[in-house]
């Protein structure tokens, strides 16, 4: 059985492109990732570079998961809406958006739930501000200025990409 | 009908290579066959675009032999109709760019 590492270590949402970009880092160093949990990744020893990490959000889709197994790729787990695949590297290429419509999909999708969860939190943080007085809502009202943030910076990722499809696909 | 607005490359190449019934896999073969290794087709991305041209009608899924879960899927009559719109449109673009430019293509 290969040597595996688990690391805990936060991104925030805006930061997906980021938390990918340090996965495939720690995968040319030998530590391709095999499990995920919250703010958990597990490695297992390999090969430098053995694999190719993505991740994307997208709600629940067998169909989707058996496409992807289709294609080469190992699905490796699910946090809350995030979801993980590697592929060998020798199988070739791997990505998940090969243009500029699909990631622009992708955006909308996470702003979606962004808004949702956030408004869900303002809610629920303005009710408990108005009915008991105390800081009991004061951990949503944070948690609701967070995502919000999160939106903007996921619906500015989104504008840039829409000017760009203004010229081309 | 030739007021339709255009396809994306990732749309035509997945229609091309849908003359043929095919799985999700051999299309991005295909594809990238055709277009000598210029255009591949990201597994999301062709997923969402399968997606929503079975919706449109475009194309269909092929009832699945058994054991299988591999899904193929074949081009329509709408879907054949879609793309030679889209021929007669990208002939136009080429015409014109020939005419103007004098054909002299080193791009």
């Amino acid at each position: 059985m290969a040597e595996t590492k688990t690391v805990y270590k936060i991104f925030w949402v805006w930061e997906f492109e980021k938390e990918e970009r340090w996965l495939n880092e720690m995968a040319m160093n030998g530590w391709a990732l095999k499990s995920v949990g919250f703010c958990r990744f597990t490695f297992e020893r390999t090969e430098p570079g053995a694999y190719t990490v993505r991740l994307e959000m997208r709600g629940a889709d067998e169909g989707y998961l058996d496409f992807m197994r289709e294609s080469g790729a190992e699905y490796l787990g699910r946090c809350f809406q995030w979801i993980y695949f590697r592929k060998q590297a020798s199988l070739g290429a791997f990505d998940l958006f090969s243009d500029i419509d699909s990631r622009m999909d992708h955006l909308t999708r996470i702003g979606t739930s962004l808004r949702i969860i956030g408004l869900a939190n303002l809610l629920i943080g303005l009710v408990n501000a108005l009915l008991s007085g105390s800081g009991a809502g004061a951990i949503n009202l944070l948690c609701a200025t967070l995502l919000m943030y999160g939106l903007g910076r996921i619906t500015g990722k989104r504008d840039q990409l829409e000017k760009e499809r203004e010229l081309h696909e | 009908m030739i007021n339709e607005p255009a396809l994306t490359e990732s749309t035509y190449y997945i229609l091309l290579s849908l003359y043929e019934p095919r799985h999700g896999y051999g299309i991005m073969q295909q594809t990238e066959l055709l277009s000598h290794g210029r255009v591949r087709l990201a597994a999301g991305t062709l997923y969402g675009a399968l997606t929503a041209l079975c919706d449109k009608g475009w194309i269909a899924p092929l009832p699945s032999e058994d054991g299988s879960r591999k899904k193929e899927y074949r081009l329509t009559d709408r879907g054949f109709a879609a793309l030679q719109n889209e021929l007669e449109r990208l002939r136009e673009l080429v015409e014109n760019g020939e005419s103007i430019l004098g054909g002299n293509g080193n791009g």
